[in-house]
């Protein structure tokens, strides 16, 4: 077909081009170098008023060698980064299925919200006087997490989950020490499919990790872990739901039983969004928990953080949490920094961090619990929770469960029996869904399963995405098991980069761009035409 | 819910497809005393509308830094960030994407990572950086723990210049497992004598430079006596941008920098997030602690980046590593190298000496106001002044005529009566010269 200039209107049927691009780019795939080799010296992107006329009060130290810190102007540095962004999946562009992640939508309000003027340019060290918005915002936030998980008491300055497992267990330290039996209670109790930052937290602490295992149908069996206690073990460090996606359904038996020989009982609560509105950790005898409000409370992920990760506790332990305090009083809530303000009983570990905690993520939660509400929160959990079973229902038949066909919670976990014989391993599938323009699930976690596969949906899946998410695994499931083998272990080839080699990384590590000619003049490793 | 995709008539087809009849066959073993009955006792629902409503009416209780002459510091700075910043980090590539775990489709996040690392490095001129940690404090926190394992020794000394809150994060990371701290009483004046207390027992030497009094201190004294007895010096810098102007640490025989990000690319936020930035000699990066990117290739020999050396961390050795962090502060870090991508060496520069001008102007003015004494010999952009009476009245009576005045040493030393009148005095390229006038005007009116 041709227009009135001749001008071709529909494509030319030819064969697929197999020649490399001059440049190495692929239409929107464009190769974008470091900073430090398209820099030139003396570039910047802003533009600094000149200092003036002043005599400096530096003793003498001025800087002397350069800095070597590259310039760009501001239409290259947008350039640099908006290109670099293409080669990143994201949530926002499709299921992102990484389970005990919890990649749920991360709505815009939350950002709108967090940058305020009042929330984003206000300093911690202000007088308490002139932001009493702030300080209500942190106690609203702290109402409704103690609401949600029926807890005593919530220290809301931890970073990051793994932050609020050491704020958790300091506490639980601390409580040992107050009652003289930090020298005799030396083990934690840690089941062997925790996240990898519990028996990191515990060892941190000095403490010994004893391993849990788990039962055939992949919880915890009270029994056992009534045989590892003693006057010996100080907590149990227990994820509920667990990494398997199964709730813990003798948790209220083992709570009783940790109670019964004076430990404590923490939970990790990375997987608190399958069970928000449904039931709350302060009924199941829970001491402490901490909250991940980048998971649950969708604050974003940003590509590894910022977090935030705040500790509730029960009221045995409530008087060892940290500075600062948020404490809830009559006339609203108030905002302790130091240990001069603290009332009679409370004993503060220490400090886990400067100033307040991730304020920025406390408007995030607090907006996105808004827009919840009650209601809200509770039909997220069931949705998360439907998600994950649809997909397990959709691919019981094709793929293997370690624990037998049964009810999941939030998440559904395979290991690779299915794949069992067919030369594909979990790696192999879990690259090939790239191909398919999706996110792998979690792969290899949790290790109690050979060649884990744990998918987490979560409830931002419309049916429609989760039905052909489905039919895509169903399809590499009949692919492997039809012996295409080799195309599994040659994925991903549509991304914008192979499968990278890791070992290299961590034999001969090149943590940073190494200057063999001083910036802007070494030449693109890759970008330059041969 | 606007959040939540799936229709009535979607859920009853999805628990058809799944084989149970209600969604309580669902959470079945959730045990049934346990259960919620109803709702739990929150507020319903709100539409947009509702919730920039509220939140608003929270917000507009606080007074803006930017609306009112602002000169507070201690740890947390206003700076300048260029608009651009603030929207290439909600990219949703970027904003919206995990811990980079694939790397063939994170491959934007890595080579961020990549370059902030060796941002990070130039900057304090250091060999290695990290991929960023929670804040300046709690990368202090780890940078002892560091020392310790590098060094086997228990003891850290803690000098009087550090930052009181640091030091409490310290002290409370540090003394949860065996080791001592050895913290010198807050040092005003820097003058206190930290060499005698580093013997052979010493696992490293925390400084800080700027001082949390805002004096810069000589580290090549400490790092010789460091290096003496075999102990590491820690330097920690919660001011970045001063090392646009200053010798960095690295230069000076620093071994780990512990340092705040916050100032380039980030809003202050009432504290967080931020982002810490951590470097170290080459020889020690198998003890450091955080995430740490890397260079490689792919299958096809293509320059990529990968998260490496993992087998330091939590998800690999459990309870073997160096440390539990697992999700940091990547979009801070990110903040922060798209605006010292724009800065540049130059920009950096220039940005520096305008800070360390805007604060000798302001040093001299107050000098110039009865009953106010400057401290400090040397500064950056912060200094110390002493002033009669409760320092902490003075700030409230100027934050009641609408200037933000400074820190009140006695808000983070609140047990040091000789502390009492000291002020934290900031000043940034934010600051004009009506602000500088307004701030003398008004001290001269409440002393």
């Amino acid at each position: 077909m041709l227009n009135k200039e001749n001008r071709p209107t529909a494509p030319a049927t030819v064969a697929t081009p197999t020649r490399d691009t001059f440049t190495g780019n692929r239409a929107l795939q464009v190769e974008e170098p470091l900073i430090f080799e398209i820099a030139r010296p003396g570039v910047t992107g802003v533009d600094v008023e000149e200092p003036g006329e002043f005599e400096a009060r530096l003793g003498g130290r001025e800087r002397r060698a350069p800095l070597g810190l590259p310039g760009l102007s501001e239409p290259e540095t947008v350039r640099h980064y908006v290109r670099l962004s293409r080669n990143n999946y994201a949530i926002d562009m499709g299921v992102y299925p990484l389970g005990s992640c919890t990649m749920k939508h991360n709505p815009r309000l939350n950002e709108k919200m967090a940058r305020l003027a009042g929330f984003a340019d206000i300093h911690p060290l202000q007088p308490l006087s002139t932001v009493p918005g702030a300080i209500e915002l942190i106690g609203e936030l702290a109402r409704w997490l103690l609401e949600l998980t029926g807890m005593h008491t919530v220290a809301m300055s931890p970073k990051a989950g793994a932050h609020g497992e050491l704020c958790g267990m300091m506490a639980i330290k601390a409580a040992l020490v107050a009652r003289g039996e930090a020298g005799k209670r030396r083990k934690v109790l840690v089941p062997l499919s925790a996240h990898g930052t519990n028996p990191a937290t515990a060892a941190l602490l000095g403490f010994e990790v004893v391993d849990v295992p788990a039962r055939e149908d992949g919880t915890v069996d009270p029994k056992t872990a009534e045989s590892l206690l003693s006057d010996e073990v100080a907590a149990i460090m227990l994820t509920n739901p667990n990494t398997c996606g199964l709730f813990e359904r003798d948790v209220v038996a083992i709570g009783v039983a940790v109670h019964k020989v004076g430990a404590f009982f923490y939970a990790d609560g990375a997987n608190f969004n399958a069970i928000v509105g449904k039931v709350r950790p302060g009924d199941l005898g829970v001491d402490a928990m901490h909250l991940n409000l980048h998971k649950t409370f969708s604050t974003p992920h940003g590509g590894g953080g910022p977090g935030a990760g705040p500790v509730v506790f029960s009221e045995a332990l409530a008087p060892f949490a940290p500075l600062p305090l948020i404490r809830l009083e009559k006339d609203g809530p108030r905002l302790i920094e130091n240990e001069s303000e603290i009332a009679p009983g409370e004993k503060p570990f220490g400090r886990l961090t400067a100033f307040h905690g991730q304020m920025g993520m406390f408007v995030r939660a607090m907006s996105y619990m808004f827009s919840h509400g009650a209601d809200g929160l509770k039909q997220a959990s069931e949705d998360a929770v439907l998600n994950a079973n649809y997909v397990r229902a959709g691919l019981r038949d094709l793929f293997s469960q370690p624990f037998g066909d049964r009810v999941c919670m939030h998440e559904v976990l395979f290991d690779d029996r299915f794949l069992e014989g067919t030369g594909v391993t979990t790696l192999d599938f879990a690259k090939a869904m790239i191909d398919e323009g999706f996110h792998p699930m979690t792969m290899y976690f949790p290790l109690v399963v050979h060649g884990a596969m744990l998918i987490e949906p979560t409830e931002s899946e419309s049916k429609a995405a989760l039905d052909l998410f489905i039919a895509t695994l169903r399809d590499l499931a009949m692919r492997a098991k039809r012996g295409e083998a080799e195309s599994f272990r040659a994925a991903p080839v549509h991304a914008p980069r192979r499968r990278l080699d890791e070992t290299r990384a961590a034999r001969n590590p090149r943590l940073g761009w190494e200057k063999s000619a001083p910036i802007g003049e070494a030449p693109p490793t890759r970008h330059s035409p041969a | 819910m606007r959040y939540l995709p799936l229709s009535t008539a979607d859920r009853e087809a999805m628990l058809a497809g799944i084989g149970v009849a209600s969604i309580d066959d669902l959470f079945a073993d959730i045990p049934h005393d346990r259960r919620l009955a109803g709702l739990p006792d929150l507020p319903l629902a709100k539409s947009e509308i509702e919730v920039e409503r509220v939140l608003g009416r929270m917000a507009a209780r606080n007074m803006p830094a930017g609306s009112v002459p602002f000169f507070v510091g201690a740890g947390a700075y206003r700076h300048h960030v260029p608009a651009t910043v603030d929207h290439l980090i909600q990219r949703s590539e970027f904003l919206t994407s995990y811990t980079p775990y694939q790397p063939e489709i994170s491959q934007g996040t890595l080579q961020c990572l990549f370059e902030f690392q060796t941002q990070v490095a130039a900057l304090t001129a250091m060999e290695v950086a990290n991929s960023g940690m929670y804040d300046g404090s709690t990368a202090a926190g780890e940078a002892v723990l560091m020392a310790r394992r590098v060094t086997k020794r228990g003891k850290a000394v803690l000098s009087g210049g550090l930052h009181p809150q640091y030091r409490a994060v310290v002290e409370t990371l540090a003394g949860m497992s065996d080791g001592t701290i050895d913290a010198l009483p807050p040092d005003p004046r820097a003058s206190e004598d930290i060499l005698a207390r580093i013997d052979n027992d010493t696992a490293c030497v925390v400084v800080q430079s700027p001082s949390f009094y805002g004096s810069l201190i000589d580290l090549k004294p400490i790092a010789a006596r460091c290096r003496e007895v075999g102990a590491l010096l820690v330097a920690v810098v919660t001011e970045i941008v001063s090392l646009g102007l200053i010798e960095p640490p690295g230069a000076e025989g620093a071994d780990i920098v512990a340092a705040e990000g916050q100032s380039l690319g980030n809003a202050l936020s009432f504290g967080g997030p931020y982002v810490g930035l951590f470097a170290c000699r080459q020889k020690h990066i198998r003890q450091m602690p955080g995430r740490l990117t890397g260079e490689t290739v792919d299958a096809e020999g293509a320059r990529g980046f990968v998260l490496t050396l993992s087998t330091r961390e939590q998800h690999i050795r459990r309870d073997k590593a160096t440390s539990n962090i697992c999700t940091s502060s990547g979009l801070c870090a990110l903040a922060f190298s798209i605006h010292a991508t724009l800065l540049g060496e130059t920009g950096l520069r220039r940005l520096a000496a305008v800070n360390h001008a805007n604060a000798v102007r302001l040093a001299d003015a107050l000098s110039g106001v009865k009953g106010v004494r400057v401290l400090n010999d040397t500064f950056f952009n912060e200094f110390t002044i002493r002033v009669p009476g409760k320092a902490n009245d003075v700030i409230e009576k100027l934050a009641a005529k609408g200037i933000l005045g400074g820190v009140p040493v006695s808000r983070l030393e609140p047990d040091k009566s000789d502390l009492a009148d000291l002020i934290l005095v900031a000043s940034t390229e934010t600051n004009t010269d009506a602000d500088r006038a307004a701030l003398v005007a008004a001290l001269k009116e409440v002393l």
